[in-house]
C-alpha cells in the first residue's frame, strides 16, 4: 500500500477543522435541547403547583356545631339555618334571606353556606407537588408543629368542583365554570365574524384580485395586521367596540339595560376585538388551503361552461375546506389564549354568574389565570396553575382535531 | 490497461451501490488510468453518474445510499471504516450538472475551498493561475468582486470548475458539465477538458456520446441489467468502443436505435 | 325557422352581488388599519394637546399622578427586556435552525419540531406565570434574593427570549431550507467538512432570510405584554439594572387599563399615545424584515 501524500502547499489542518466541527455540532445540539428542556420546565412547573399538600384550618371546629351530638353534615336545615343565624352578622343573614329565603333552599345549598360562612376552612398552608412526593415526612411535622389544628390533606387543584365552580374570593372554592363558559362565548362571537369576513377576503384575493396596486395594498396590509402586537387590537376595541359602538355593544339598542352592569365591555365586544385580531391568521391560511387547489381543476370547470362563482362553489370551496378549517382551528386558539387586548377592552375582574347573553359581562379563562398569578398568596398560584392545565387541555384538543383534519383529507388533492 | 505497472488513479472493485433496499448498481469492476479523460456513458437511468459520485463519496450526502466492495485510491479503499470522507473530497473534486457557484464573489468562489483547506501559498497568485486554468481570467480579470451569479452560464461552470482546481486535486469528476450549456459554452468546456487532462485525471458522465467520442480517451458504456440495476457493459479505449464495439448493445447504443 | 345563438354578454346580478361582497370583506382589512391609525391617531392628539411632544419623546420620568409623561421611563424598560430577550432568542434559535436544517435526521426532525410547535402555541400568559413562578426564583437563588427583585425585568426577558425561540427557529430554517441543495454538494465537492458547509456557506446564501426572522423576532418581543405584565412589575422606573423591576410600555397599558378607566383621563389618553408609538415601532420592523423576506427571494426563484 502505498501512503497517500499530504498535499503540497496545504496546511495538514483536518484534524483541527475535524473538532472545531464536533465541537459546534454538539452546541447546536445543545441549543435544540434547552428548548426541549424549557417545555419540559414550564409543564412541570405547572404540574408541580396544581397538585400537592394542602394544611386547612377550620375558624370553627364543626365538631363544637353539632347539636345533641348529630354531627354538623347530619343536621336538618332548620338547625343549620338556626347555626348560621348565631354565627353570621344579621344584615348578611338578612341579605341571603331576601336573595332566596332560607324555607326553600335545600339542605345542601345551606351547609354549603354553613361550611363557607361559619366553618371557614382556609389553606393555612400549601406544598408543591415535588415537595409533597419527597418530603412527606418533614411535611408532616412541620403541619404538627406549626398548624396543630389543621388537617393535611392531598389535593388536586384541578377536581370536578374547580371545573364546576364560579369565581369566588376564596381559593378554595373558586372554580373555573365562568371563565370557561365566557371563553366559549368570546370565541363564538370571535368565530361568527371571522370565519365568513376571512374566507370571503381569502377567495376575493386568490380567485377575483388582479394583480392591481389596491390588490396589492390589500396582500401587504393584512400579512403587516398579522404582525401587530395583540395588544393594539385591545386598544382599537376599546375604542371602537366598547366606546364607539356602546349603544349596540351594550345591547341598548334591543332595549333598556342595567346601566350598572356592563356598559359596552361584554362579550360582543370582546368576540370582535378577537375577531379582528385573528382575521390576518384566518384569511392567510385560507389563501394557502386555496392556493393549494389544482389550476386543472379550475379549466375542468370552466371548460364545461360553469361560472365563476360555480368554479368556486362546487370545485375550489370544497377541496379548499379541510386546509381552510385547519387553519380557522389554529386562529381560534390563538384567540382563546389571548389575554392583553381583553384586559384592555374591560374584562371584569370579579364575576360569579354565568354569562347569559353577547351583552353580559365576560371573563375568560386566561383573564383568570392572569388575575389569580398576580395574586400574592400561593394558593392562588395553585389554582392558577390548575387553571393553565384545563386551558392547556383545551387547546391540545383543538391542535388534535386540526392535525387530524389536516392529515385525513391531506391525501385527497 | 495493457501493462500491469501502470498504477492506476483509481480504481473500483466488486463495487455495489444501494439507495435503501434497492440495488442501483450492481459488480463494477474499472480502472482509471492517470492524467486521461475517462468517459461515462448510457442510458438514462443506468446509474452513471452514482458510480461517478461513489468516487468521492458524495453518495454519502444521500442518507438511505450505501456501498459494498471497494474504490481503490494510492491503494487505500476509500470506503474503509478509518477514511474521512473530507479527505477523500478534496483530492478528488467534483463539477456538477448546473453551474452552482457560491453566492459570493468570483474571487471568493475560488478562493474558499483553498482557503478552508488550509492553503498556504499567495492566494491572488492561486486565484488567478486557477481561473487562467479554466479559461476564465481574461473575461473576469476586471471583476472579480462580482458576485459569482452575474455570470453567464458557461462562465458559472468555468468558475466552477476554477475553484475545483484551485484545491489542486488529484481527480476531477464531471458529472454531464456541459449538459446545460449552449453549444458554444460546451464547446469551450471540451477545450478545457483537454488542457486540464494535462495535470489532471478526469471522469466525465455525459449523455452525449459525440461529446465522449471527441473529449475521452476511454470509454465507459453503462446499461441496465435484467433485474434493473446498472451494470458496466463494456470498458475500452474510446476508438475501440465507437469504431469496434465487442457486444451487441454497445453497438446498438451507439448507432442510436435506443437510448 | 333559425334559431340564432346568442352569445352577447348577460347581466349576471348574482355573480356581481357575490363579488362585491367578497371585494368588501377583502378590502375589509384596510379598514382595520384605518381604524387603528385613525383612532390611535386622534386620542394621541387629545394627549399632546396636554403634552408637549418634546417631553413625551425626551423625558425619562413616567410619573402622571405628578404630570410627568416621558415614554423613556417605558420605552427603556420595553428595550431591555427585548434585549435580554434576543440574547437568548437569536443564539438559540439560530443553532436549533442549523441543527434542524444542517445536522439532523429526518426522524429527529419529525420529533423535534413538532415540540418547538406546542412551545410556540402556549399561551403567553402561561409564560408570565412560568416567567414569575420559575424563572425569578431560579434567578433569585442564583444571584442572592438581595439583589434579584419579586419583579424584574431579566425573568421577564429570558422568558419571552423563551416564548421567541421557536419563531426564530422555524423562519431561519425556512430561509436555511430554500438555499439549494447544489450549493452543499458543491461545498462538499470541494472537501469542505459539515460546519464548514453549514456556517460558510449555506448560512451567508441565507443570510438576508434569517435577518428578517431577527427582526420580526424583535417586533414581537417589544409588542409582547402578558410576560411583562406579570413577572416585569409595576410602575415605570428608568434604570439598566435588569434585576430591578420597570413596567413597559405594553405592561404599563395593561395595568392601567385593568382598572376602572374613565374615558377622556390623561390615563385613557395616555393609553393611545403609547400605543401608536408601539404600533409604529413594531410596524416599521415588520416592513423592513418584508422588504429583506421579498429580497432574498428573488434571489433564487
Amino acid at each position: 500500500m502505498t501512503q497517500i501524500k499530504e498535499k503540497e502547499g496545504f496546511a495538514d489542518n483536518l484534524p483541527q477543522r475535524h473538532r472545531s466541527g464536533g465541537f459546534w455540532s454538539r452546541l447546536f445540539q445543545i441549543s435544540t435541547g434547552v428548548g426541549i428542556v424549557a417545555l419540559i420546565a414550564l409543564l412541570l412547573n405547572i404540574t408541580n403547583s396544581a397538585f400537592g399538600y394542602v394544611a386547612t384550618e377550620n375558624k370553627i371546629d364543626p365538631e363544637t356545631l353539632a347539636i345533641n351530638g348529630i354531627p354538623l353534615e347530619q343536621l336538618h336545615p332548620i338547625d343549620l339555618t338556626y347555626i348560621l343565624e348565631q354565627n353570621v352578622s344579621a344584615g348578611f343573614f338578612r341579605a341571603q334571606n331576601n336573595e332566596k329565603p332560607f324555607e326553600e333552599r335545600t339542605r345542601e345549598e345551606i351547609y354549603d353556606l354553613v361550611i363557607e360562612r361559619v366553618v371557614e376552612p382556609e389553606a393555612a398552608a400549601t406544598w408543591s407537588l415535588f415537595d409533597s412526593l419527597v418530603h412527606k415526612d418533614k411535611i408532616n411535622a412541620e403541619v404538627a408543629e406549626k398548624y396543630p389544628n389543621a388537617e393535611l390533606s392531598f389535593q388536586s387543584w384541578i377536581n370536578g368542583s374547580f371545573l364546576l365552580s364560579p369565581q369566588s374570593a376564596d381559593p378554595e372554592r373558586a372554580g373555573v365554570r365562568t371563565a370557561v363558559l365566557g371563553s366559549l362565548w368570546v370565541v363564538t362571537i370571535t368565530l361568527l365574524f371571522a370565519f365568513p369576513m376571512g374566507v370571503g377576503a381569502a377567495i376575493y384575493l386568490e380567485e377575483y384580485a388582479g394583480d392591481k396596486w389596491f390588490n396589492r395594498l390589500i396582500q401587504t396590509n393584512i400579512n403587516n395586521l398579522a404582525g401587530v402586537p395583540s395588544i393594539i387590537y385591545g386598544i382599537l376595541g376599546l375604542a371602537i367596540f366598547v366606546r364607539g359602538m356602546e349603544p349596540i355593544t351594550s345591547g341598548a339598542f334591543l332595549g333598556p339595560v342595567d346601566p350598572t352592569t356592563a356598559n359596552g365591555r361584554t362579550i360582543l365586544s370582546a368576540g370582535l376585538t378577537l375577531g379582528l385580531l385573528i382575521l390576518p391568521l384566518v384569511i392567510i391560511n385560507a389563501q394557502e388551503a386555496i392556493r393549494a387547489v389544482p389550476g386543472s381543476l379550475r379549466q375542468a370547470s370552466f371548460g364545461l361552461g360553469a361560472t365563476k362563482w360555480q368554479t368556486i362553489w362546487h370545485h375550489v370551496l370544497p377541496n379548499a375546506i379541510p386546509g381552510i378549517l385547519t387553519g380557522t382551528i389554529l386562529a381560534v386558539s390563538r384567540a382563546l389564549g389571548e389575554t392583553a387586548p381583553l384586559v384592555v377592552v374591560g374584562a371584569s375582574t370579579f364575576i360569579t354568574f354565568d354569562p347569559t347573553s353577547p351583552f353580559s359581562k365576560f371573563t375568560t379563562l386566561p383573564i383568570q389565570i392572569y388575575q389569580w398569578t398576580s395574586r400574592p398568596q400561593d394558593e392562588f398560584r395553585n389554582i392558577a396553575a390548575a387553571a393553565i392545565i384545563v386551558l392547556l387541555i383545551i387547546l391540545l384538543s383543538l391542535n388534535v382535531v386540526a392535525v387530524y383534519l389536516r392529515n385525513r383529507y391531506s391525501q385527497k388533492i | 490497461m495493457t501493462e500491469n505497472k501502470i498504477t492506476y488513479a483509481i480504481e473500483a472493485a466488486d463495487l455495489n451501490l444501494y439507495y435503501g433496499e434497492t440495488l442501483a448498481v450492481r459488480d463494477i469492476d474499472m480502472q482509471i488510468e492517470k492524467q486521461k479523460i475517462t468517459a461515462m456513458i448510457g442510458p438514462s437511468g443506468c446509474g452513471k453518474s452514482t458510480v461517478l459520485r461513489a468516487f468521492n463519496r458524495m453518495n454519502d450526502l444521500i442518507p438511505s445510499a450505501h456501498a459494498t466492495g471497494s474504490v481503490l485510491y494510492h491503494g487505500k479503499d476509500i470506503y474503509d471504516e478509518d477514511v474521512d470522507p473530507v479527505e477523500v473530497r478534496r483530492r478528488i473534486g467534483m463539477v456538477f450538472q448546473k453551474p452552482n457557484p457560491f453566492p459570493k464573489s468570483i474571487f471568493d468562489n475560488v478562493a474558499w475551498g483553498a482557503q478552508i483547506n488550509g492553503y498556504q501559498g499567495n492566494m491572488d497568485e492561486l486565484v488567478e493561475e486557477s481561473l487562467r486554468d479554466a479559461a476564465l481570467w481574461d473575461e473576469v480579470k476586471d471583476k472579480l468582486d462580482k458576485s459569482g451569479l452575474s455570470l453567464s452560464g458557461g462562465q458559472q461552470q468555468r468558475l466552477c470548475i476554477a475553484r475545483t482546481i484551485a484545491v489542486k486535486p488529484d481527480i476531477i469528476l464531471m458529472d454531464e458539465p456541459a449538459s446545460a450549456l449552449d453549444p458554444i459554452a460546451t464547446l469551450k468546456i471540451e477545450d478545457l477538458m483537454h488542457e486540464l487532462a494535462k495535470e489532471f485525471t478526469i471522469i466525465v458522465v455525459t449523455h452525449n456520446m459525440q461529446q465522449a467520442a471527441r473529449v475521452s480517451d476511454f470509454t465507459a458504456f453503462f446499461n441496465l441489467g435484467e433485474d434493473h440495476a446498472g451494470v458496466l457493459e463494456e470498458y475500452d479505449v474510446t476508438s475501440n468502443i465507437f469504431t469496434n464495439p465487442k457486444k451487441k448493445t454497445t453497438e446498438d447504443y451507439i448507432t442510436g436505435r435506443f437510448g | 325557422m333559425q334559431n340564432s345563438i346568442d352569445l352577447r354578454k348577460k347581466r349576471r346580478w348574482g355573480e356581481t352581488l357575490i363579488q362585491a361582497s367578497l371585494f368588501i370583506a377583502g378590502a375589509f382589512s384596510i379598514l382595520t388599519t384605518v381604524g387603528i391609525v385613525y383612532e390611535l391617531g386622534k386620542e394621541a392628539m387629545n394627549f399632546f394637546a396636554q403634552v408637549s411632544l418634546w417631553e413625551y419623546f425626551t423625558g425619562a420620568d413616567w410619573n402622571p399622578q405628578i404630570d410627568q409623561f416621558g415614554i423613556w421611563a417605558l420605552l427603556n424598560a420595553t428595550l431591555m427586556t427585548t434585549f435580554i430577550a434576543m440574547l437568548v432568542a437569536l443564539p438559540i434559535g439560530l443553532s436549533i435552525s442549523l441543527y434542524l436544517s444542517e445536522y439532523a435526521s429526518h426522524r429527529a426532525r419529525r420529533t423535534l419540531k413538532p415540540i418547538l410547535e406546542v412551545l410556540a402555541g402556549i399561551p403567553t400568559v402561561v409564560y408570565g406565570y412560568f416567567a414569575l413562578t420559575f424563572m425569578t426564583p431560579l434567578l433569585r437563588g442564583i444571584f442572592g434574593r438581595d439583589v434579584v427583585d419579586i419583579y424584574n425585568t431579566a425573568s421577564a426577558g429570558i422568558v419571552i427570549g423563551i416564548l421567541i425561540i421557536p419563531m426564530v427557529s422555524s423562519m431561519s430554517e425556512d430561509a436555511l431550507s430554500a438555499v439549494p441543495r447544489a450549493l452543499r454538494a458543491a461545498a462538499y465537492g470541494l472537501g469542505a467538512t459539515k460546519l464548514e458547509t453549514a456556517v460558510k456557506v449555506v448560512l451567508p446564501a441565507a443570510i438576508s432570510g434569517i435577518m428578517a426572522a431577527f427582526i420580526v423576532a424583535i417586533s414581537r418581543a417589544i409588542g409582547e405584554t402578558m410576560i411583562v405584565a406579570v413577572a416585569a412589575g409595576a410602575g415605570s422606573n428608568f434604570t439598566f439594572n435588569p434585576f430591578e423591576a420597570a413596567e413597559t410600555m405594553t405592561g404599563h397599558i395593561v395595568r392601567i387599563s385593568g382598572g376602572d378607566l374613565s374615558y377622556d383621563s390623561i390615563d385613557y389618553n395616555s393609553i393611545f399615545a403609547i400605543g401608536l408609538t408601539l404600533f409604529f415601532m413594531t410596524l416599521s420592523l415588520n416592513v423592513i424584515s418584508q422588504r429583506i423576506v421579498r429580497k432574498y427571494r428573488e434571489v433564487y426563484e
